[in-house]
């Protein structure tokens, strides 16, 4: 419990200081306005509503590609994992996979389907959907064998022990599978509006910050950490309780 | 060796399917892999392009060294103090999962447009990692190192190069693979949006100007250059952990 509390009296500490630094002038108010003013700058722009459209385009294709990647990812596991000669083939790319910085290919993907959603969920999708791949693979590997087993003295069928047993033993490993899956969305549909779009979150900051509007874009930069931090939480809530269930 | 010539026929099927996807959308929305090889020759006979690939370079080799050295300090000190470890654990866990992309027009006004703001963004992605995984594989050290060092009565920076590092190296390898791959990627990402050289500048003044055949050789080339060092890293790794 002290942790907890010394944690709170850190980040509030940081906060209160980077606020004082700003009020003294320290920080000038062209670099970075005070954490104080970006509440209520947030408070502003979502109350006039002024970027609501960029909001919804942004969630809404993150939701997309989240899901987009989940299923692709799951189904693509669920088949490499069928396959063992294919496996020991994709293998070792997939262990390079992530080294490759993914978001060269964004200008491809824009000749390809032009500047707009299309080429920003087909980046988000690939850089999340291999992190759901790899879950999957590692799910299906670590169910017991003893599991399978008793399905076999059920004489459960084929598609009973997937649902009944392989898919409840493996789900905690999927799990984080679908917690990758949602960071890397968050991650390359922001980031790729931001480097080109016409809208978007990503788009409005980096618009704001041409123009100099500095309200505008901590406002939105605010906005963006509070949703992501609430989601993480959240997921991080129902994994732990996820990995307490797997070690009963 | 049948495991790598599977992954040669799978490496073959994805130059077939370029080639198919190629011979689908036309030449002006998609270079074919021969069109991006010799394109990449040519771009890599000129001087101006090695400019850009070594501003890129320093700019990751600068950020990199400090991601490393600063996240191997940081980790070993939230490692061995156990309380501070475990206050700042959730606050890095929480800083890492952020898109780190929103707040590059903050390093960008705090540095100024040019390669220190690169560095810094590249440090941004490749610090928070390092001393994570660096922190964790001091708490999951064996015991007996810890007390053994405080037996020998170890002065700090002896505890630090002669117990630490060496229990921890497999480790820190490995961090230096995903450090490698993220700093990486903050560079690229910050030349993109903003700069005036770099590889990442070219590939976002190629779409500009719609020159497909550049930016695919580029992408080719920074494929290659990361997937490279990363199974060289892998292989270090295996030798460390089979010593």
């Amino acid at each position: 419990m002290s942790e907890k509390l010394l944690r709170v009296i850190v980040v509030v500490a940081m906060i209160l200081l980077v606020e004082l630094l700003c009020r003294v002038g320290v920080i000038p108010r062209m670099v970075m306005i005070a954490p104080s003013d970006m509440v209520v700058e947030l408070g502003k722009i979502l109350a006039s509503g002024q970027f609501s459209a960029d909001i919804r385009i942004t969630f809404t294709n993150i939701a997309i590609s989240t899901v987009l990647s989940i299923l692709v990812g799951f189904v693509a596991g669920v088949i490499i994992y069928s396959l063992p000669s294919l496996r020991d083939a994709i293998e070792p790319l997939l262990a390079s996979y992530y080294a490759v910085p993914t978001f060269v290919f964004y200008p491809i993907f824009i000749t390809l389907f032009g500047v707009g959603s299309a080429s920003i969920i087909a980046i988000a999708v690939l850089l999340a959907v291999v992190s759901m791949v790899t879950a999957t693979l590692n799910g299906l590997d670590r169910i017991p064998r003893v599991l399978r087993k008793t399905g076999q003295i059920y004489r459960m069928s084929r598609i009973k022990t997937a649902l009944l047993i392989e898919l409840p033993a493996a789900t905690p490993y999927l799990f984080t599978g679908v917690k990758l899956s949602v960071a890397y969305s968050f991650i390359g549909v922001i980031a790729s509006e931001f480097i080109l779009s016409g809208a978007g979150i990503g788009y409005a900051i980096a618009y704001a910050y041409n123009l100099f509007e500095n309200g505008h874009m901590y406002a939105l930069m605010l906005l963006v950490l509070i949703v992501v931090t609430v989601v993480n939480t959240l997921l991080n809530i129902v994994d732990r309780r996820l990995q307490m269930r797997r070690q009963r | 060796m049948p495991r790598s010539a599977g992954t040669l026929i799978v490496l073959l099927a994805i130059i077939g399917l370029w080639q198919g996807l190629h011979l689908l959308v036309g030449a002006s929305s998609l270079a074919s892999p021969v069109q991006t090889v010799s394109k990449l020759a040519s771009l890599l006979a000129t001087g101006e392009f090695w400019l850009n690939i070594s501003e890129t370079m320093r700019a990751f080799v600068a950020a990199f060294a400090i991601s490393l050295f600063g996240g191997i300090a940081l980790g070993i000190v939230l490692g061995v103090r156990k309380l501070a470890g475990n206050v700042a654990e959730p606050i890095l866990t929480t800083l890492y999962s952020i898109p780190k992309v929103v707040l590059y027009p903050l390093v960008l006004l705090c540095f100024g447009l040019g390669i220190s703001a690169k560095i810094a963004f590249g440090v941004m992605h490749g610090l928070i990692p390092i001393t994570l995984f660096s922190m964790n594989a001091i708490r999951q050290m064996k015991p007996v190192y810890r007390r053994t060092s405080q037996v020998m009565r170890l002065t700090p920076s002896q505890n630090a190069f002669t117990v630490i590092m060496p229990a921890i190296l497999p480790e820190i390898i490995s961090c230096v693979r995903l450090g490698f791959s993220l700093t990486l990627l903050g560079v690229l990402i910050g030349e993109m949006f903003a700069s005036q050289r770099g590889l990442g500048f070219l590939l976002t003044s190629a779409i500009n100007i719609g020159q497909i055949d550049t930016i695919m050789a580029i992408a080719l080339l920074l494929t290659v250059f990361a997937v490279t060092c990363n199974i060289l890293m892998m292989r270090f790794d295996r030798r460390l952990t089979h010593r």
